[in-house]
C-alpha cells in the first residue's frame, strides 16, 4: 500500500533535492567488427552501434515520463577501440573516433566512450600509435570520450605509458584552446579500470562483457544532504545510518529504471553503479554533504574521514537495493562539476594534495581538476603515477582527469557550462619529477597482488 | 497497475473536475483522492487505475502536465512502481 507520506517524500526528492538517474549506458561489444580493412571495420562499427542503440534514447525518455524521474544522460560505451584498430595496419585509428561520433549523433546520445587502450603491462601491436592519436581524435570529434588503463594491482604501473599520457593530455588541451581546453576533459587515465563503468569519460565495454548490455549510474547528493539536515546533532554513527537508508532508496530507483530499460530494449541488465555523482546545480554537491557533517569548508582537516564514511555508507545502503553492483560505485569528487568543491577550491581550502588523499577513500580519483597552463608533461605524468600508486596499493580504481588551462595561471577559470561546470586553476607543486618519469619501465605489482 | 497523480499550485475553481475529466478521457479510473487547501495552496494526490488505459501512459502524462501549465499548477503522473520500490523491501 502506498501512503501519502511516502509519495510526498519521493516527489520532494525528485523536485527539490535533484534526485535523478545520472545515466543509462548501453555497452556494445565491437569484437565482431574487427577487420584488417579500416573502412570495412568502421562501417561495421557504425552499423552495429546504430542498430543496437536505435531505441535507447526513446526508451530512456519514455521511462522518464512514466516514473517521473529525470534520466540525465543516455550514453554508449564500446569495446576499447585499440583492440579493434590493432588489425588495421598502417591506418589512422582516428577514423574510428569519427565513426563513433557519427553513430552517437545518429542515435542521439550525448557521449560515447571507448576510444580506449589497455596498456597496464605493456604496449601490444598498434597501442602506441593509438594512444598518440587520442589528441587528434578528441579535438576533431564532439561526443567521443577516451581512456587508457596504465596500471592495476595485478600488473603494477606502466611508467612509460604515464609519460606518454602526460604529453597526450597537454596536447589534448593545446588542440582545443578555443573551447577552454575541453579536449582534456574528455580523457581519463585509469589504474584498475573497470569493465562495466557507465560513467564518462572513462566508460568502455570490457572484453569479458556480453555482446550488448545496459548499465545504470544513479545519483543524488542533494537527497543525502537534505536527509542529513534533519539530524543536526546526531552522532556520526547515526549519520552513517541515515546515509545508508537514503542510498538504499536512491539505488532502488536505479534498479527499477535499469530493469525496465533492459526489458524494453531486449538487452540484458548489467549493473547499477552505486554512485553519488554531483552536478554544478545548487544543492547537488558532494562537498556540501561533507560540510553538512560538520566541516566549515570542504578540504579542511577531517574531509578524508567524512568522505570515507560517506563512500562506505553509500555502498552499504545500496548493496541490498539492487541485484548486481558494479562500475565505480561510491562518491565522486569532480571539482568542476560540484558547486561546493568549486567554492572550496576558489577560497583555497581545497588543495590538490587534499584531493589526492580523498581519492584513496572515494570511488575514483582526481577528477575534473584544472591545472596551470605551463604544467609540464612530466608533472602530469607524475600526477598520474601518484594516483595509480594509490589505486594499485589499495586495490581500488583511481583515475586522473586534469585539464591544463593553456595560457592561464592560478586564479583564472575555465568554464564549460552544463554538467561539466567550471573550474578554477589550482596550484601544483612546481619541483620537477622529470628524472623519475624519464626512467621509464614498469613499477612492479605489490606483494598483496599475489593472492593465489 | 496504478499511477499517482500529484497536483500542487494556487487554488482555483474546477481543478479536480478538469484533472478527473482528462483521466476519464484516457479511461483511467480514480481509486483514491487525498487533497487539502492551505492558505490558497491546493495540493492533491490521486491514485488512478491504469490497467485499462486507452492510449499511451506517456500521452496521459504529457496531457496532464500541459493542463497543469495552462492552470498554473504542477501536475505529475508517476507509475506506482517507483514508490513501491523506494519504500518497500
Amino acid at each position: 500500500m502506498i501512503n501519502v507520506y511516502d509519495i510526498m517524500e519521493t516527489i520532494r526528492m525528485i523536485q527539490d533535492e535533484c534526485l535523478d538517474i545520472r545515466t543509462i549506458t548501453m555497452g556494445i561489444s565491437l569484437l565482431d567488427c574487427i577487420d584488417s580493412d579500416i573502412d570495412k571495420a568502421c562501417e561495421k562499427v557504425y552499423n552495429k552501434i546504430t542498430n543496437c542503440a536505435k531505441d535507447l534514447v526513446k526508451v530512456g525518455e519514455d521511462i522518464e515520463k512514466e516514473y517521473g524521474i529525470p534520466i540525465i544522460n543516455k550514453r554508449i560505451s564500446v569495446t576499447p577501440i585499440a583492440l579493434v584498430s590493432a588489425a588495421c595496419k598502417d591506418a589512422n585509428p582516428v577514423k574510428f573516433a569519427h565513426t563513433m561520433d557519427r553513430a552517437a549523433k545518429a542515435v542521439g546520445v550525448n557521449l560515447i566512450g571507448g576510444y580506449s587502450a589497455l596498456v597496464q603491462k605493456g604496449f601490444s601491436a598498434g597501442d602506441l600509435e593509438f594512444i598518440k592519436s587520442i589528441p587528434e581524435a578528441l579535438s576533431t570529434t564532439e561526443r567521443v570520450c577516451s581512456s587508457v588503463n596504465i596500471g592495476s594491482t595485478k600488473t603494477g604501473i606502466n611508467l612509460d605509458a604515464c609519460k606518454i599520457l602526460g604529453e597526450v593530455i597537454r596536447e589534448c588541451a593545446e588542440k582545443t584552446v578555443d573551447s577552454d581546453c575541453f579536449g582534456a576533459a574528455k580523457f581519463v587515465a585509469f589504474c584498475n579500470a573497470v569493465d562495466d563503468n557507465p560513467f564518462m569519460a572513462g566508460a568502455f565495454h570490457g572484453v569479458g562483457e556480453p555482446d550488448v548490455m545496459i548499465n545504470v549510474g544513479v545519483s543524488g547528493p542533494g537527497v543525502v544532504r537534505a536527509a542529513l539536515t534533519k539530524y543536526p546533532d546526531a552522532d556520526i554513527t547515526q549519520i552513517a545510518d541515515v546515509i545508508k537508508k537514503t542510498a538504499y532508496k536512491i539505488t532502488r530507483v536505479g534498479q527499477l529504471v535499469g530493469e525496465t530499460a533492459s526489458e524494453r530494449l531486449g538487452v540484458p541488465f548489467g549493473i547499477v553503479d552505486l554512485s553519488l555523482a554531483p552536478t554544478p546545480a545548487v544543492g547537488d554537491s558532494v562537498a556540501y554533504i561533507l560540510e553538512e557533517m560538520g566541516l566549515e569548508t570542504c578540504g579542511t582537516h577531517g574531509t578524508t574521514a567524512c568522505l570515507a564514511l560517506l563512500n562506505d555508507a553509500v555502498k552499504k545502503g545500496g548493496v541490498m537495493a539492487c541485484s548486481r553492483i558494479g562500475g565505480l560505485s561510491g562518491a565522486f569528487i569532480p571539482v568542476s562539476e560540484d558547486a561546493g568543491m568549486i567554492a572550496a577550491a576558489e577560497c583555497g581550502s581545497l588543495k590538490i594534495e587534499k584531493l589526492e588523499a580523498m581519492t584513496a577513500v572515494c570511488s575514483v580519483g582526481l577528477d575534473m581538476i584544472v591545472i596551470p597552463g605551463d604544467t609540464t608533461a612530466e608533472t602530469i605524468a607524475a600526477i598520474i603515477a601518484d594516483e595509480a600508486a594509490i589505486g594499485m596499493v589499495n586495490t581500488k580504481t583511481t583515475a586522473v582527469r586534469v585539464i591544463p588551462a593553456i595560457g592561464k595561471k592560478v586564479g583564472d577559470v575555465l568554464d564549460w557550462g552544463g554538467l561539466f561546470g567550471k573550474g578554477p586553476v589550482m596550484p601544483l607543486n612546481t619541483a620537477s619529477p622529470a628524472k623519475f618519469i624519464n626512467r621509464g619501465g614498469q613499477i612492479p605489482a605489490p606483494l598483496h597482488s599475489l593472492k593465489n | 497497475m496504478r499511477a499517482v497523480v500529484s497536483v500542487v499550485g494556487k487554488d482555483t475553481v474546477g481543478i479536480l473536475a478538469k484533472v478527473s475529466a482528462e483521466c476519464a478521457k484516457f479511461n483511467a479510473n480514480i481509486t483514491e483522492i487525498t487533497q487539502s487547501v492551505l492558505s490558497d495552496v491546493f495540493a492533491m494526490i490521486m491514485i488512478i487505475d491504469i490497467s485499462k488505459l486507452e492510449g499511451n501512459f506517456t500521452d496521459l502524462s504529457d496531457t496532464l502536465s500541459s493542463l497543469g501549465n495552462t492552470m498554473g499548477l504542477k501536475i505529475h503522473v508517476m507509475h506506482e512502481d517507483i514508490f513501491n520500490v523506494m519504500h518497500h523491501i
